[in-house]
């Protein structure tokens, strides 16, 4: 089971997980490993207080690239499922901008996968930051952090 | 039918158009289809290029038809 969810609307990361799981995983005993990655807007970027964000991406491309990425991911580390879950739009310090989850049978494979997806996701995604600062100033991010 | 030319975010700002149709009856190359469509007259090697939603490289061709987009490094997660 492979999903991709890009959504404008603030979510949850621990109640959609727990209700993605009940519905779409109900018999992932084989799983002994399950490994999860939440990004949450920081408040500070470059030395800077950060009041708000706004997430553009590429209606389209970002859906088709995401799941480029998971369906690479399931069968490189022989996944038995993997999560996407990625805002856009408006987002405010402290929520939630993206969830990360795989399942399977060993903790490698799981916590492998989990970070490439991330790495990945984050390099060749198509989303960018427009970042409002605390005097006013909106500025485009020009690159990633580097870990 | 017209190529169907995207920018977006920083890129977007700095060309001062989100998107743009270039008639043409003959394949382009992504050189000429930024050319025509942005004014500037080279590519820049951090720009990222799509064609029809998938990444390619600045040597690939564009059909008539095809939708491209150009845009800055991605910064998302």
């Amino acid at each position: 089971m492979q999903y991709v969810d890009v959504r404008e609307t603030p979510f949850e990361p621990w109640q959609y997980l727990a209700a993605w799981q009940a519905q779409q995983l109900p018999e992932n005993a084989h799983s002994g490993a399950t490994a999860v990655f939440v990004g949450t807007m920081r408040d500070f970027n470059e030395g800077d207080d950060v009041m708000g964000m706004y997430l553009e991406h590429y209606p389209g491309m970002t859906e088709r690239q995401l799941a480029t990425l998971v369906a690479e991911a399931a069968q490189r580390w022989s996944l038995d499922a993997a999560l996407v879950v990625h805002r856009v739009g408006e987002i405010l310090p402290a929520q939630p901008i993206v969830l990360v989850a795989v399942w399977s049978a060993h903790r490698a494979a799981a916590f492998e996968a989990c970070r490439h997806l991330m790495e990945t996701l984050k390099h060749t995604a198509p989303f960018w930051k427009r970042e409002t600062l605390s005097n006013g100033t909106v500025r485009w991010v020009d690159r990633n952090t580097p870990g | 039918m017209p190529i169907k030319v995207l920018f977006f975010a920083s890129l977007r700002e700095r060309i001062g158009q989100s998107q743009r149709l270039l008639e043409t009856d003959a394949p382009l190359t992504l050189q000429e289809i930024w050319q025509r469509s942005s004014g500037e007259a080279h590519l820049p090697d951090n720009v990222l290029m799509a064609v029809n939603q998938t990444y390619v490289d600045a040597n690939s061709l564009v059909q008539p038809g095809d939708e491209v987009a150009f845009f800055p490094p991605v910064t998302g997660g």
